[in-house]
């Protein structure tokens, strides 16, 4: 097993025929995964590289394709009403890759998800991978090693250096997540770590955070009371001063909330094997599973 | 993105956040007038830069006459304002808003942030004007008053009430208060604020409620829809480096240490600058290439790192996923070749042709020095810093 993406998952790409979706939706056909549709409106009816079908609408997707995940490659401005389009279709997984959404856009999309039986994953992440299974995303493919170890990141390539270090030392992955590195996602630490507590295919799991927000304290608070499996941590930003936003739009310390010295003595508090450098990640990992 | 206090005001103002009557003067000549304007008696002169902390550091003064306006403007405007967050080298302060005086009767605070938390804007109110929201959540967070905004209904008159009756207003006061909440929050969302904070929002004598100071930030991602607002942008309060680097398009956050450094990923990017402070010196800067890092990002790179005379070795960490890593190298002995670079550099890629990567690298004219992993690339950097 793995949690969101599997060999069950029939992905739908909304901005299939843009430049980052058609790029990525072949890199994702040739990990493997199976995707069965493409949305750009207006394009209806066309074949994407002679094979996947172009509908106008994820509604269509659904009910003509089967699609019952959707990544969305569209640009911030359209990209709010695609992830509600995707949520009103009735996709289970929806993973948004779009960087640059306004803020105030998804305080209203988080609200409608509310009453729809769907997932976000993101916006501004690299996406779920499933290794050996299913790509959903940005990331490399060939740094993932099926195995048993789950990983949930608020970065993009900080979370591919994490990985390529498990690989290294023979770990494999169940699922690795990119939450996303925006204020408002749809997926935060604690969600991600409910599924992997309940996921019998998972025996540990690595959280990488970073500066900003409260997330990381949350999850700690969960792992406390209720998360059985050992968990190794990273969190990103010690050397980040204040008031400035780091890359990420969720990356900024507001006053004395969200530095990296809070996150990671939280996390030490609640029992989480924390490295001190981004180098040692997957050593961390392998201490906590012994 | 920051503006100024005038700017913040003049939008308030649009949609009908009560604020004193005021302009801005850019010489003590105008200063003056608008003083005179304003009634001849009694004025506050504000220095305009974007740092809070302006009335410690000496930048707002009264005037009790538009001579003395002139007076205080003439001294305020050209000095160099210091305040907690503008660092020691402080701020030089170009214009000055020049506002009627008001009979202030109690000083309270007002802000809207995003609560990341419940992913909702959150209104906070408290008694304790002219106080830091942080210090006064610190110290008594029970005088904090939040009110969540459901936003498909935004806020409502019932919520607007619990606030201002929480504040202790009676009478006028509450319909004044009420009006003025409902007018911030209209801007707050129709603009795309990050961040408004009314500190102090002011009740007047006769019963009036004011924004008596006015800060608002806007959300980066939200410009292209507004373009009037961007154009507020003051370039002059930026650090000049930064400037630069935006028109290439790089992310770069100028600090204070001595090593550069060039990553792809805002993630990877401070986890490399920790990396630095661990392995025993200070990165310089934040640098996000993006993902692709290509030779021409690399030279941009490389040229806004190098304008930073405290760059003493600068560190690459380039994680190539889909890119290659043999075609970033190349782009980065591409872009060294055209610059004179002058400071030892250490290149770490990792990835796809990691190792074509690295014998592309040694192999060229340029003197780089190849970090096998990121705790060797750490090493390296701190032992070239040395020397």
């Amino acid at each position: 097993m793995s949690i969101l993406a599997d060999e069950n998952t029939r992905l739908v790409v909304q901005g299939i025929t843009g430049g980052e979706g058609s790029f990525h939706s072949r890199q994702m056909l040739e990990y493997g995964t199976k995707v069965v549709a493409g949305v750009t409106p207006g394009k209806g009816g066309q074949k994407f590289d002679d094979k996947v079908p172009v509908f106008n609408t994820v509604a269509d997707a659904v009910k003509e394709q089967g699609a019952n995940a959707s990544v969305i490659f569209v640009p911030p401005p359209f990209a709010a009403d695609a992830i509600m389009e995707a949520a009103d279709a009735g996709v289970a997984l929806i993973v948004c890759i779009t960087e640059g959404i306004p803020a105030i856009d998804m305080v209203s999309v988080y609200q409608y998800l509310q009453i729809k039986d769907t997932v976000l994953v993101g916006p501004n992440c690299p996406g779920v991978i499933s290794p050996g299974k299913c790509k959903i995303g940005i990331m490399p493919g060939f740094i993932h090693l099926p195995g048993r170890v789950g990983l949930i990141s608020r970065s993009g390539t900080l979370t591919y250096e994490a990985v390529k270090q498990l690989s290294d030392l023979g770990i494999g992955q169940s699922t690795c997540i990119g939450i996303g590195g925006d204020p408002i996602i749809g997926t935060n630490f604690t969600d991600a770590l409910k599924f992997f507590n309940d996921d019998s295919d998972t025996d540990a799991v690595v959280v990488i955070g970073e500066i900003g927000g409260t997330a990381e304290q949350e999850a700690a608070a969960y792992i406390k009371e209720s998360f059985t499996k050992p968990v190794a941590a990273f969190i990103a930003g010690r050397t980040a001063p204040p008031g400035r936003r780091m890359g990420h739009a969720g990356a900024i310390i507001s006053g004395s909330e969200g530095t990296a010295e809070e996150k990671i003595e939280t996390l030490r508090n609640a029992g989480a094997h924390v490295a001190e450098s981004p180098a040692d990640i997957g050593k961390m990992l392998k201490n906590a599973l012994n | 993105m920051n503006i100024h206090e005038f700017q913040a005001k003049e939008i308030l103002k649009k949609f009908g956040v009560e604020v004193p009557e005021g302009y801005v003067a850019n010489t003590p000549d105008e200063a003056e007038k608008i003083a005179e304007k304003l009634g001849g008696g009694t004025v506050v002169v504000k220095a305009q830069i974007h740092a809070g902390g302006r009335g410690k550091g000496g930048g707002v003064k009264l005037a009790k006459s538009a001579t003395e306006a002139r007076e205080i403007a003439s001294q305020i405007i050209g000095m160099n304002l210091v305040t907690h967050q503008t660092g020691p080298e402080g701020k030089k302060v170009t214009k000055v808003l020049i506002e009627e005086g008001v009979d202030i009767a109690r000083e309270l605070y007002l802000g809207i942030v995003l609560d990341r938390a419940k992913s909702r804007l959150v209104f906070m109110a408290s008694t304790e004007g002219g106080v830091e929201i942080e210090k006064v959540a610190a110290s008594t967070p029970e005088k904090i008053i939040k009110e969540y905004i459901d936003p498909a209904i935004g806020l409502q008159g019932f919520q607007a009430r619990k606030i201002a009756f929480g504040l202790g207003l009676e009478g006028d006061q509450v319909k004044n208060a009420v009006k003025f909440l409902a007018a911030l929050y209209r801007a707050f969302v129709q603009t795309d604020c990050s961040l408004a904070e009314i500190n102090p929002l002011i009740v007047t004598k006769q019963g009036g409620v004011m924004a008596l100071d006015a800060k608002i930030n806007f959300d980066d991602n939200a410009l292209y829809r507004h373009k009037e607002i961007a154009e507020l942008r003051d370039l002059h309060e930026e650090e000049p480096l930064e400037v630069e680097a935006g028109k290439y398009n790089l992310n770069y956050i100028k600090l204070d240490g001595e090593v550069g450094c060039m990553v792809n990923g805002a993630g990877l990017a401070m986890a490399t600058m920790d990396m630095i402070h661990i392995s025993g010196s200070e990165p310089a800067n934040f640098l996000d290439v993006g993902g692709g890092a290509s030779a021409e990002t690399v030279k941009n790179g490389f040229k806004i790192i190098l304008s930073d005379k405290n760059v003493k070795a600068i560190l690459i960490n380039i994680f190539g996923g889909i890119v290659r890593c043999d075609r970033v190298a190349k782009g980065v002995i591409e872009a060294a070749s055209t610059i004179d670079i002058g400071v030892p550099v250490v290149v770490r890629l990792e990835g796809t042709n990691a190792k074509e990567a690295a014998i592309l690298l040694e192999e060229s004219d340029v003197a780089f020095e190849v970090g096998r992993s990121f705790q060797d690339a750490a090493e390296k950097i701190a032992k070239a810093v040395l020397n």
